[in-house]
């Protein structure tokens, strides 16, 4: 070791025009750094590249038993098949229909909740508020599942108890097609309201204090501060959050609708990534789940590259 | 009243006349949040608490009618129940320890901007954001690797989550270049820096990160939900969770408004949540600044 460091410094800097005692020295330096990277990206290869190896299933026959490599192709019939079945033509239609619900109802929410807190002047109350609005984002979907039962069920579920207590008649929150959408809905903003005002948060603390007051000597009431000033300051936070949340309407929160279902209201329940696990690992239909995951990651990369392009030429850093 | 210099005076008024309507409207609001995440525990508490016949007979809201134990002694003493909560924990704070070693290990190199293969390195990792390959081939994959009904499929596919690797590597580049570089001119070599240097300096991030897997595992299910169908012994403890209550959705769902429906399974399935929520709500409030910090490093410079 003679002084690796310091020569490394200066020709790091410099980049090394590819002479042999160049690369003897860099590797000298810096093979560290590869021995680092071994197992990260052996790691990388084996758990999200070789799977795109048996990729290849989805233009095979359905075989749950041989190797891969000797079934018969046959071409794109899985696909086909795929869109022929109803179930999974009813997949993709729940799918977007979460998808949008959650875009209509859950994206504006913490947007208004920010500005709420953001208004609120008692520091400790704020706090305390925020604490507690973060909870039901570290809480699995199975336990939201059962909190839902304990809340919602027909029998003994606590708001249809109160609905009983008061005369009404019991309302079936998990047990009609309807009122499941919309339960399952309002608990996913239930779950991830109060987490997703931190990134609006963090964004007004950076809108210009000086706008405020310029307002103020205007005369500009609260509500008019909060619309003139604070919403345009964060605007291009929420443009990008719009755009990187549309990248991702195709997906569906596999747990969310594992956890949250029942047989009643299979017929909304069922998305892309259910219908996956159902017909593919269920009932071994091997070949038509390996081609939907295809068309899936297809949409979904699609999706994501537009996101991101669409960050970035407004200005903003996109996924990476 | 008015005092002091003239200027801030009229604006500390207005600000102050202001405040009551406005204010109340907000903290009523704020009031309502504060129940809407509540009163959702309060309600299991309370039923895990009362009596299957006050449970029946739908006199449970917010608070135990009837206080009882039997519900968690039943849990408790129940060693399937028990043996998965040791297991989930036991799990968790392996994966957590893997997964630091394996992020650091894959994050650090890449803040090396001379080194060779960064952008290609960077790229394949990035990529496998992009695209994977979905359930049915990593399936296949993990038959042939015979990682099916095996406990070390809840550890090895997930070992580095890249938007974690991502918050660490840019933390990393947030460290000053000149500590790097005179730790270089003392004799230290990148895996020295990495030790004596940069991890000293980044208890915050790795806190998150950490966290951010250990709670990943804790709430995890569907890997053992995919590849571990016939294993039930390495079963975390969500997914016994939702085995459990799978019954109570088909037994509700079948016989709507019946009032026979069984309390004592109610209030040992609330019990069972219970069990399975307090570790989450005893961690939370105090790893939940980590988590801020997190979410904020990812959002600004991810």
């Amino acid at each position: 070791m003679t002084f690796p460091g310091l020569k490394g410094s200066t020709g790091q800097r410099k980049g090394f025009a590819g002479s042999v005692r160049g690369f003897r020295a860099y590797m000298a330096r810096n093979w560290s750094l590869y021995a680092m990277l071994t197992l990260p990206l052996l790691y990388f290869f084996i758990f999200s590249y070789l799977p795109m190896v048996n990729v290849q299933l989805a233009w095979r026959q359905n075989n749950v038993f041989a190797s891969v490599w000797d079934v018969p192709w046959v071409g794109w019939d899985n696909f086909e098949r795929a869109f022929s079945l109803s179930p999974f033509r009813d997949a993709i239609r729940n799918t977007l229909m979460f998808s949008f619900l959650d875009l209509a109802i859950g994206f504006p929410a913490p947007i208004v909740l920010a500005l709420l807190l953001n208004e609120l002047k008692m520091p400790r109350f704020k706090k305390v508020t925020q604490t507690i609005s973060y909870m039901p984002f570290f809480l699995s979907w199975i336990i939201i599942s059962g909190l839902a039962i304990n809340l919602f069920s027909t029998s003994t579920g606590a708001i249809n108890n109160i609905i009983v207590g008061w005369g009404g008649s019991t309302v079936p929150f998990l047990n009609s097609n309807t009122h499941w959408v919309f339960t399952n809905v309002f608990l996913n903003v239930w779950r991830t309201v109060g987490w997703s005002t931190i990134i609006y948060l963090a964004a007004i603390t950076n809108v210009n204090p000086e706008l405020y007051e310029a307002a103020e000597v205007d005369g500009a009431s609260r509500l008019r501060k909060m619309w003139h000033v604070t919403l345009p300051g964060i605007r291009p936070v929420i443009v990008i959050l719009f755009i990187l949340t549309l990248g991702q309407i195709m997906g569906a929160d596999l747990a969310r609708f594992i956890a949250m279902e029942n047989h009643l209201v299979r017929g909304v329940a069922e998305v892309i990534p259910t219908f996956t696990f159902r017909w593919g690992l269920q009932s071994m239909q091997f070949a038509l789940a390996a081609a939907i995951g295809i068309f899936q990651s297809v949409i979904g990369m699609f999706l994501l590259l537009s996101a991101n392009y669409a960050v970035r030429k407004l200005g903003g850093q996109g996924f990476w | 009243m008015v005092k002091g210099s003239i200027a801030p005076a009229p604006r500390r008024k207005s600000r102050f006349r202001k405040t009551t309507t406005g204010d109340i409207v907000i903290i009523g609001f704020m009031l309502v949040l504060i129940a809407l995440c509540i009163l959702p525990i309060m309600n299991v508490v309370a039923t895990s608490f009362s009596s299957p016949g006050a449970i029946i007979r739908q006199e449970v809201v917010f608070l135990p009618v009837e206080f009882h134990v039997g519900a968690f002694a039943d849990v408790l003493s129940d060693s399937r129940f028990m043996w998965s909560l040791a297991w989930t924990g036991i799990l968790t704070a392996i994966v957590v320890v893997v997964n630091l070693i394996m992020t650091i290990l894959c994050a650090y190199p890449l803040t090396y901007m001379s080194l060779k293969g960064r952008k290609l390195i960077s790229f394949l990792i990035i990529f496998t954001m992009l695209f994977s390959a979905g359930l049915i081939p990593a399936f296949v994959l993990f038959r042939d690797l015979n990682l099916l009904d095996n406990p070390l499929v809840l550890i090895l596919p997930g070992m580095i989550s890249v938007f974690n690797m991502i918050i660490m590597r840019n933390f990393f580049m947030g460290i000053p270049d000149s500590l790097k570089e005179s730790a270089e001119i003392d004799g230290l070599g990148p895996f020295r820096i990495l030790i004596y240097i940069y991890l000293p300096l980044s208890t915050p991030v790795l806190a998150t990160i950490g966290l951010f897997y250990a709670v990943g595992r804790w709430n995890g299910f569907q890997d053992a939900l995919f590849f571990l169908s016939g294993a039930p012994q390495w079963h975390p403890i969500q997914l016994l969770l939702y085995n459990i209550l799978q019954n109570i959705v088909a037994v509700d769902a079948l016989d709507p408004g019946a009032t026979a429906a069984p309390g004592w399974g109610t209030s040992v399935q609330a019990a069972a949540i219970v069990i399975a929520m307090v570790p989450i709500l005893c961690v939370y409030p105090f790893i939940q600044k980590y988590f801020v910090q997190g979410a904020t490093l990812g959002a600004i410079k991810g």
